[in-house]
């Protein structure tokens, strides 16, 4: 694991939050990250760390490179052709763009939540007990207790739980977001990837994401691709604003917030350009 | 920050415009008000010194609107940043000059009892006193119209000297009361007229604090402690 103070001083244009030196670790580390769409550089020399145990917002207009960055966490762009990483991620001290880095080992250390809540058409009960299925063998008592905890965990227990054997198609859009965390949650990932995790949620829904990432923290490290600044201010403990594929900025969320120290966030924060 | 741009959204620069309009205003009439409370004293003019305890009005009515208009920009734009210390920094500002106005208003009040008296000399030093305040107010305002920290804290040196004056007025009345009994009241009116007037500068000052902090997002009194060395002076 590299220490945070050590990795955000090599870094060129990055500024160390302050409150993260010496409090935290980095879990995940980028360094010198780029990457390609078909030969557009739509990443350009990331440098940036994603702290343990803690919130972490990307923030940043339409096409600026933020959820192409949090998908290179998790290397879900190596399933489509012509898309190329250069540079290191590091995960708890190795590189996972390295491809001898086994995609079933990343994809259970870090989880994923997406924009759009995609139960699979089952019961809400296979939709947890599905992803367990392919990493551990559990007889059926064990197997309750880790769906059950998972169902706890992502705060959708009291809704699910006198209908396990129902389709989880028909929990509301929030609960059905839940039940993707439930799922991500039940495979005891270390981090949670959240690409959008709101955008289509009422705002009680949304309300109940933000407490239960809130919550997560304690136990998950916790990355969030969001349009929404409020959100990016309540519920992130660092925040990262991208701009064109380049990593602006990057602090505590607080000082993000009241004194950025780019123009270019500033004017992004306040609606002044986007 | 070295330049400002607008809002996507226009109206939202509209809103945030207007508040530093009503605010200009606002220290407009308290300028206006603490000039002609100070002309009442000068040419003893009681007509003059009763509309400006009424004029005070006016400034508590645009406060009003200051305060409505900061609260809906408050839970309708959600305003972050620069916008969020534009909007807190106009809520301050209009309550020093509320306070200000009430002054004013009180050095004219003061004026129709001291004018039941016959002339005081020291009466003459006050709208030497009330000038120094009111170019300092002036030269704020025109400081937090034009987001200007330096020029703000130019005029928040400059309270020391309205803080000398008005030592000066203090003992000079002192020595006015102790030459004779019957000058202690209209002397009280004058020492209670000068203080409010050193008040004046000091919420000139607070609004000096606000337009730095508006600009550099830190508070003036920590640059203050770091560039003032004074306390370590042994000769």
């Amino acid at each position: 694991m590299t220490n945070l103070n050590l990795a955000v001083a090599t870094s060129l244009n990055v500024a160390a939050p302050a409150a993260v030196q010496g409090t935290s670790t980095a879990k995940i580390t980028a360094r010198n990250l780029n990457f390609y769409y078909d030969g557009f550089h739509a990443l350009k020399n990331i440098q940036m760390d994603i702290p343990e145990k803690r919130v972490t917002a990307i923030i940043g207009p339409s096409g600026c490179g933020k959820s192409t960055l949090l998908r290179i966490f998790n290397r879900i762009y190596s399933i489509y052709p012509k898309l190329e990483a250069r540079g290191e991620v590091m995960l708890d001290g190795e590189n996972i763009l390295d491809p001898r880095y086994p995609l079933n080992r990343l994809r259970s250390k870090v989880g994923m939540v997406f924009q759009k809540p995609v139960p699979f058409p089952m019961s809400i009960y296979d939709n947890i007990a599905y992803g367990i299925k392919h990493y551990e063998k559990l007889n059926r008592a064990d197997m309750d207790i880790r769906v059950e905890q998972a169902l706890r965990q992502a705060a959708i227990w009291d809704e699910a739980k006198d209908k396990l054997k129902g389709s989880a198609l028909g929990l509301s859009g929030g609960q059905q977001q839940r039940l993707c965390i439930a799922r991500a949650i039940a495979l005891r990932p270390e981090v949670i990837l959240f690409d959008e995790p709101t955008s289509a949620l009422d705002p009680i829904a949304t309300g109940k994401i933000e407490q239960l990432v809130e919550e997560l923290k304690k136990d998950f490290t916790i990355a969030i691709v969001t349009h929404n600044m409020q959100q990016a201010a309540r519920c992130s403990d660092y925040t990262a604003f991208m701009y064109l594929g380049e990593l602006i900025e990057f602090g505590e969320t607080e000082t993000m917030f009241t004194r950025p120290g780019k123009q270019q966030t500033e004017d992004y924060i306040t609606g002044r350009f986007g | 920050m070295s330049e400002t741009h607008e809002h996507i959204i226009k109206s939202y620069d509209a809103e945030l415009a207007r508040l530093l309009d009503e605010i200009t205003r606002m220290g407009q009439l308290a300028r206006e008000q603490l000039a002609m409370a100070a002309e009442a004293v000068e040419e003893r003019n009681s007509d003059l010194a009763a509309r400006v305890v009424e004029g005070d009005n006016s400034i508590d009515a645009l406060e009003h609107d200051v305060s409505h208009d900061v609260l809906r920009l408050l839970a309708l734009r959600q305003p972050i940043a620069r916008d969020l210390r534009d909007v807190l920094a106009a809520l301050r500002i209009a309550a020093d000059i509320e306070r200000i106005g009430d002054y004013a208003a009180n050095v004219a009040k003061r004026a129709i009892a001291l004018n039941q008296n016959a002339p005081m000399r020291p009466a003459a030093s006050l709208p030497h006193l009330a000038q120094v305040a009111n170019d300092m107010l002036r030269d704020v305002l025109d400081a937090y119209r034009r987001s200007d920290a330096e020029a703000a804290v130019e005029v928040w040196k400059r309270d020391v000297q309205l803080d000398t004056l008005y030592t000066a007025m203090f003992r000079e009345l002192l020595t006015y009361m102790m030459e004779d009994p019957r000058n202690i009241t209209p002397c009280t009116h004058l020492l209670f007229m000068a203080k409010n007037i050193e008040r004046i500068g000091d919420h000139a000052t607070n609004i000096a604090e606000n337009v730095y902090f508006l600009v550099h997002a830190k508070p003036l009194v920590e640059e203050r402690r770091k560039g003032d060395h004074t306390s370590t002076v042994v000769s």
